[in-house]
């Protein structure tokens, strides 16, 4: 595999071309992605076009941009002009938006050449992309597993190498979980660091898009593409954009990494190393977090004391509602989002007697059935009478989770934690859906704080399958969240790499 | 009224701000056109759209609540939900529990003060017309067309308190809110196109009582008439019911042209909106700054401008004929320029219903009025001479090519304002000599002996007679007024 840093320099430098490029990934998603299903769509002929017009760029001396000739994969919430945005659902399928999202549109002015469009949790609501409503996306590690989810489409891309960059969205954990299970590196950004626009929502105080990619160098090459204000998204930050890649090699001397003791219960209890000690009260350990993750995430810890930072454990209190506030709010949103569905304007349309029999077929047969417990579970959560309760209960446990972290942060940089709570799950293996819903555990409260939080690949747990290290930083802390994300990738033991790139390659050697 | 009872009115008035673009997207603001082409994916509801907040029409929104002595305050967008092929997203944005405008009230001219209870931003829906039904109505419709160009247009809902006492004053609570939406420019409000919507929330209660009793809300009032028809009709409809022992429902009804209100919902179940915040949209936090540059590009308000020209000697009905006609600026400027106040307001009320009359510069319709009032125009002459300082006007100003105006707008108005010195030798008006009127009086006198004696005898309606000849002889240019006076004279001597 190539990395996207490698690709841009060498097509910059017209060293190769970016239609060659190109063809080295459509044969890998050709030969590969009957497999994997990471793709509803491969744009090969919009890729080529557009390959073609940056390899004509470069003819003419000209810059195509930091991505110059990268192919990259979008996420099938992702608004593209002209291309099927589907959602993997039957109400959306076919359905072509007129414009592109404000990310596809930075993505390809850096250069980079959509490849294709991928698989998803429908309208992003799971974490196995087993509620798609074109079939499930195999993890390229196991076929018999899923990838996670909701982006488990362009996590198996990036895993699978049909292409050295994808976009996700995270709403909550559905760009982490799925890079953990897949052995690569997902960030959530802070919210508002990156564009809505474009995005079809699902949650929208949530939703965050972020970059896949094979190593934290080209995930923060990608970071810095898609980052920064834009005026058609009102809750975008109008901050200055960092040198992501600068705050790769800064080192972690000095840094303060706090291991929440909440997600981290089992295994080893505390892997202080001198550093300020247990800051605030303990509060309650969550299980269902298996030992195999919150060993390597000590391991994880570990590695960043002998790199020289300042280790200990910290409490962060809320984190234990904090699925609960989740399954409130983000229904409640979803409910009121995915009402626009109704077979008046666009998508599928099931005529019946009058517009609302029409629009009670459209929708029975539009959505899938998680789809329509959450619009239900929402519904019912907004509802005169259950508000309070339900929906405004939930809020202020989001504002407890915004005070927990504030406190952990006045004493740490970053924090660490698992980001599954377990490794790649097979098929059918959490079809209860408290069980799946419990997969979000360690990445919901980062949606909740609106923080920014990403995986990093850190070692093997059961069945050699791989695991990842969630790194949290405060509200646009993504640089030292990247210092450390940098720092244990170098400190990770190698990654076995799936098992697909031991088939032949029929550009190997071309 | 009957008696013992007395009606309670709360309006709930929307009005279209007059926007270049929609509240929440770049899409034109814009009526006429072809249907769904002032639209954007915002506008349509399409996944992955977010709406922006327009600045001008907080603006406009503040202006109003200012106008309206409100209170300005943060304020936060929710979503209504609710189902309809004419909300592309199928909930409304709009300000809920946290209006930008609250706490207000309106002086009603002739004296009562109705308070403001809040005015809030929100987003029009689409327009929906059924095919087949009669006349466009949803009954027996075999399908419906939408069209979104007027979806996301920004209104304003002004909700007054039940503070409006009868049909009359609810009429002049309407008549005066839209002059203030016109003099700060917020909106065309015009009720019959629909700029303005005008809902009433009716109840009655025994005289004298503060009591709230159940309301009925009314709408598809489209006229001020309507208005004050269907206050009467469902406040009658409401005593009614209670002297026959019974009450009405809280229910909304529908003004009908038959002259009566109907119940527009058998069902009573409550609508359940779901309201929760906007989370594509932040908080909006006018600050102190923000309000005072608002506040201080607002021009005079009516009650101003009319307690003015009641200072100029206009009697209230004359000072809201001069507002209406938008004549205040020129009333108050000529006589500023030192026009005889009284000859400037009888001008205006008078002889200025022209097209035109809005576009006098103010110093010549001075310079008139005092050729007027130092006798070298007679009344009817100066009334030719203003008729024909208005058709230039216009003639002038349609002559202007678009783009080439004057920035300074009063310079041009001025250039358009010919001396009306000049216009009145244009047109042959000569200053009668005060010698040659006593002849052409005692001609007419001599002519009509009978008439003199009746005259002499005290009789004053013969008078017209004398001034009839001294007309014809002049052909109409003579100072009526001067040739009485004359008369006036001649008898007493």
């Amino acid at each position: 595999m190539t990395s996207a840093h490698a690709i841009a320099s060498d097509v910059r430098a017209g060293a190769r071309r970016a239609s060659d490029v190109l063809e080295d990934f459509l044969g890998r998603i050709e030969m590969h992605d009957g497999d994997v299903h990471a793709f509803n769509t491969v744009t090969a002929d919009q890729a080529r076009a557009a390959a073609a017009a940056i390899d004509a760029a470069v003819d003419e001396g000209r810059d195509p941009g930091p991505l110059a000739g990268v192919p990259v994969a979008f996420k099938d919430n992702l608004c593209t002009r002209g291309v099927a945005t589907t959602c993997s659902s039957r109400m959306l399928e076919g359905w072509q938006p007129p414009y592109d999202a404000t990310v596809v549109q930075a993505m390809t002015a850096a250069g980079a050449v959509m490849i294709g469009k991928t698989n998803l949790d429908e309208f992003a609501m799971g974490s196995s992309t087993e509620h798609s409503a074109f079939g499930p996306t195999r993890n390229p590690h196991d076929l018999a597993r899923v990838p996670g989810g909701s982006s488990g489409g362009s996590a198996a891309a990036v895993a699978a190498g049909f292409a050295p960059l994808a976009l996700g969205s995270d709403t909550g954990g559905s760009i982490r979980q799925p890079a953990s299970l897949c052995g690569i590196v997902g960030i959530k950004p802070t919210y508002g660091r990156v564009s809505r626009y474009g995005l079809v929502a699902f949650a929208s105080s949530f939703d965050q898009i972020g970059p896949f990619a094979a190593d934290v160098a080209d995930a923060a090459l990608a970071l810095g593409v898609i980052s920064g204000h834009d005026p058609a998204d009102s809750t975008s930050i109008p901050a200055a954009v960092p040198d992501f890649e600068a705050a790769l090699g800064r080192g972690v001397e000095g840094l303060r990494v706090g291991v929440i003791s909440e997600l981290t219960g089992s295994g080893r209890n505390g892997a202080a190393t001198g550093g300020p000690g247990t800051a605030g009260a303990a509060g309650e350990v969550l299980d269902g977090i298996d030992a195999d993750v919150t060993e390597r995430v000590h391991e994880a810890a570990d590695a960043l004391a002998d790199a020289g930072a300042t280790v200990g454990r910290v409490s962060v209190p809320a984190v234990t509602y904090g699925l609960t506030a989740y399954y409130l709010i983000a229904p409640a949103e979803a409910s009121s989002n995915l009402a626009r569905y109704d077979g008046t304007r666009y998508g599928l349309r099931v005529d019946g007697a009058d517009v609302e029999e029409m629009n009670r077929l459209t929708r029975r047969a539009g959505f899938g059935d998680e789809v329509k417990a959450r619009i239900m579970l929402g519904t019912f959560a907004l509802s005169a009478g259950y508000y309070d309760a339900y929906y405004g209960k939930a809020q202020r446990v989001r504002m407890l989770t915004r005070r927990d972290f504030d406190a952990a942060y006045a004493d740490f940089d970053v924090l660490l934690s698992p980001t599954s709570p377990c490794v790649a799950f097979r098929f059918g293996e959490r079809a209860d859906p408290m069980t799946m819903y419990r997969c979000d555990t360690c990445t919901i409260p980062s949606n909740l704080s609106g923080d920014p939080a990403m995986s990093v690949p850190f070692g093997i747990g059961a069945e050699g399958l791989p695991v990842g290290v969630q790194v949290l930083a405060p509200a646009l802390g993504e640089e030292p969240m990247l210092t450390v994300a940098a720092a244990l990738e170098r400190a990770a033991p190698p990654l076995p790499a799936p098992p697909l790139s031991t088939v032949a390659d029929p550009t190997e050697g071309a | 009224m009957a008696a013992g009872w007395e009606t309670v009115v709360g309006l709930e008035v929307h009005v279209e701000l007059a926007t270049d673009t929609k509240l929440f997207s770049a899409a034109p603001s814009r009526f006429g056109d072809e249907p769904n082409t002032n639209v954007t994916p915002v506008c349509l509801g399409l996944p992955g759209s977010l709406p922006v907040l327009n600045r001008r029409a907080v603006e406009l929104a503040m202006a109003v609540g200012l106008a309206l002595n409100c209170d300005i305050r943060p304020s936060v967008f929710h979503r209504k939900n609710y189902f309809y092929p004419d909300m592309p997203k199928d909930y409304q944005v709009s300000q809920y529990d946290q209006p930008i405008c609250s706490d207000g009230w309106l002086d009603v001219p002739g004296g009562s003060r109705v308070g403001i209870e809040r005015a809030h931003l929100e987003e029009d829906a689409g327009k929906t017309t059924h095919l087949g039904g009669a006349d466009g109505r949803i009954h027996g419709a075999v399908g419906a067309l939408v069209d979104y160009n007027r979806a996301g247009t920004p209104l304003l809902e002004i909700v007054s308190r039940p503070d409006i006492g009868s049909a009359a004053e609810a009429s002049a609570y309407v008549e005066e809110l839209r002059a203030i939406l016109l003099a700060v420019g917020a909106s065309d409000a015009r009720l019959e196109e629909g700029s303005m919507r005008v809902d009433a929330n009716i109840s009655v209660r025994p005289a004298g009582s503060a009591e709230l009793r159940t309301r009925c809300e009314v709408k598809n009032l489209n006229s001020l008439r309507s208005l004050r028809n269907a206050i009467d009709f469902e406040a009658r409809r409401h005593i009614e019911l209670y002297e026959a022992g019974e009450a009405p429902v809280q229910e909304t009804r529908h003004w009908s042209e038959d002259g009566r209100t109907h119940s527009l919902r058998s069902k009573e179940e409550a609508d359940d909106y779901r309201y929760f915040p906007e989370p594509d949209l932040v908080p909006l936090v006018p600050d102190d700054e923000w309000i005072a540059q608002v506040r201080a590009a607002m021009p005079e308000l009516p009650a101003s401008v009319r307690a003015r020209l009641h200072e100029c000697g206009a009697e209230p009905e004359d000072a809201q004929v001069i507002v209406d006609r938008g004549l205040a600026p020129v009333v108050l400027g000529a006589v500023a320029a030192g026009a005889d106040s009284r000859r400037t307001v009888t001008h205006a009320v008078q002889n200025l219903a022209l097209d035109g009359a809005e576009l006098l510069d103010p110093d010549g319709l001075a310079s008139l009025v005092n050729l007027e009032t130092s006798g070298q125009l007679t009344a009817t002459q100066a009334k030719t001479v203003l008729v024909e300082m208005c058709a230039r006007a216009v003639t002038a100003m349609h002559a202007t090519p678009a783009g080439a105006e004057d920035p300074s707008g009063s310079a041009s108005a001025a250039a358009l304002a010919l001396d009306p010195t000049a216009i009145a030798a244009e047109l042959g008006f000569e200053a009668m000599a005060d010698d040659e009127l006593e002849t052409l009086v005692d001609e007419a006198i001599a002519a009509n002996p009978e008439a003199w004696e009746k005259f002499r005898a005290g009789e004053a309606k013969v008078a017209g007679v004398f001034v009839g000849a001294v007309m014809k002889a002049t052909r109409g240019q003579a100072d009526g007024h001067a040739v009485t006076q004359l008369l006036a004279q001649r008898r007493d001597a």
